[in-house]
């Protein structure tokens, strides 16, 4: 008869925290940053049906990096729950602070319990009716809750771009240039994890990194908050609208 | 957190059935006395080029009193849809709440929007769901109109209260005040009129309905109600502001004090 080995508690959160970490960390990044008249998402993702990036209520919005199944699942469960407060109170009682919690109270259930942790990272966004009032959580795999300001990056490369963006990035942007300053963001991260896997791997030492290099929109998914909207604010950017906007 | 159901009706149903308008249960009232209630009166929905224009009075009956002169009837379900409701108000309003909600949320979870049939499918159901009510005196008739994305083309959908469903072409009208409207909406109605006429005709017919039905009524000059009229095209729902419906009035009752059908007064008589 075998003895089953003791693993000390620490031990078990630490192994899960660093499993969900890598899960993370093999995904596309995604950006949430404010600007002007609301708040821009914007993800790399190449597939159009496989959202990242989804509307949850009138003047929230959803974005997350991770496992798909994952944070679909939190999603549909983050839609049922608004229209169900909603519904039964009224529009106005479903807010950001709430949903946020309810994901709070979900993934820290599901870090702590299940053997297997979540592999995401999520950012709940409201828009409010001025830019004061805009709020911005990010939620990770083991139920911590930061309230952010400005910009969120998330997935594989979001330390890079959270520096980019810390030197780059400006309150009040018009649209255009909040948009134009993400995609560069996403892009340096990018450029940067490209760098590092050559170095790694060394099949080619002569590649130069390019911060550059920019991401074609085909490669994008982009969604607002958009405050001037009326009623639902959630708007996805077309490809042929995101393309113009890159270009000019 | 289960997967599947796209229908917030069906996640309730399983979730907190008491939410539902069909959750609750009546007990042991009578069916035989049915309560007083507030009613709504008269909606009429027809085609026109590119689109559906559908219209109510602003009128709330409880027995032979008026329970409002400003109810609104006429509402969006979503971006390319519209509903109409007569019946007892208040289950009335509960059932588009709940079918607004249903819409929103299957767009939501599926990224898509329904095929108008589908709508009115799924409108068809909820009513089923309310047939108890509907047999206890709390009966709701909707009129469902919108525009089809899949052939280009406005409908019209009528409903029994035993969630029977049936497509209308030209123009249809609903409630107390529907015989005297859809008389006026056969011989005004023209195929391929345009928007602005649309909105005309569906003055006129309501305002027919209220000249013979005292439950539905006329528009309001003195308080500045009018009825609520909507258009549904490829742009989606559009509601006609009051501005733009004023002078349409003021016209219409200037026809009609001219030529007012047949019926004066002895001072009217020249």
């Amino acid at each position: 008869m075998s003895m089953p080995f003791y693993v000390s508690p620490e031990q078990i959160i630490k192994d899960k925290a660093d499993y969900a970490r890598k899960g993370i960390a093999r995904g596309r990044s995604v950006v949430v940053v404010q600007y002007k008249n609301g708040i821009a998402f914007v993800a790399e993702n190449p597939s159009r049906a496989l959202h990242k990036i989804s509307e949850i209520y009138d003047c929230i919005a959803f974005a997350a990096v991770g496992k798909y199944n994952e944070f679909e699942s939190l999603r549909v469960a983050g839609v049922r729950l608004a229209d169900t407060r909603g519904y039964s109170y009224d529009r106005q009682d479903v807010t950001g602070r709430g949903l946020a919690n309810a994901y709070a109270q979900t993934l820290g259930t599901i870090f702590t319990e299940n053997p297997k942790p979540f592999e995401v990272e999520l950012v709940v966004a409201e828009v409010g009716s001025v830019a004061a009032q805009d709020q911005m959580y990010r939620l990770t795999f083991d139920g911590s809750v930061a309230d952010e300001h400005g910009f969120v990056a998330m997935g594989g490369s979001a330390d890079r771009i959270t520096e980019f963006l810390k030197q780059a990035y400006a309150p009040d942007l018009e649209f255009p240039a909040a948009l134009k300053l993400a995609v560069e963001a996403i892009a340096a991260g990018k450029a940067e994890t490209q760098a590092s896997e050559a170095d790694e791997s060394k099949t080619n030492p002569s590649a130069e990194p390019n911060p550059s290099a920019s991401i074609a929109p085909e490669m994008l998914e982009v969604a607002v908050l958009d405050r001037n909207r009326n009623r639902r604010l959630f708007q996805r950017i077309t490809a042929e609208r995101l393309s113009e906007i890159l270009r000019a | 957190m289960t997967p599947g159901v796209s229908s917030f009706t069906d996640f309730l149903r399983m979730h907190d059935p008491s939410l539902l308008p069909s959750g609750r249960s009546m007990g042991s009232m009578p069916s035989t006395s049915p309560i007083d209630v507030p009613h709504g009166t008269t909606i009429v929905a027809m085609k026109y080029a590119g689109g559906i224009v559908m219209a109510g009075d602003r009128r709330a009956t409880m027995g032979n009193v008026i329970a409002s002169r400003d109810i609104e009837k006429v509402f969006a379900t979503d971006e390319f849809s519209c509903v109409g409701i007569a019946g007892t108000a208040g289950v009335a309003l509960e059932i588009v709440r709940l079918f607004q909600v249903e819409l929103e949320h299957y767009e939501k979870i599926e990224g898509v929007l329904l095929s108008l049939d589908g709508k009115a499918n799924r409108l068809a159901s909820m009513l089923r769901s309310n047939l108890t009510m509907a047999m206890q005196g709390l009966a709701v008739v909707p009129l469902f109109g919108g525009f089809d994305l899949a052939t280009q083309v406005g409908r019209i959908f009528s409903y029994d209260v035993t969630g029977g469903r049936y497509e209308e072409y030209d123009h249809h009208s609903i409630g107390s005040g529907s015989m005297f409207a859809r008389g006026a909406l056969k011989k005004m109605w023209q195929p391929d009129m345009d928007q602005a006429s649309a909105v005309s005709v569906a003055i006129g017919a309501l305002y027919d309905a209220a000249d013979d039905d005292s439950a539905t009524g006329g528009p309001d000059l003195t308080r500045g109600i009018y009825p609520v009229v909507a258009a549904v095209d490829d742009n989606g729902y559009r509601r006609i502001d009051d501005t733009e419906l004023e002078p349409v009035i003021r016209t219409l009752i200037t026809d009609r004090t001219t030529d007012s059908g047949g019926y004066r007064g002895v001072g009217g008589h020249s």
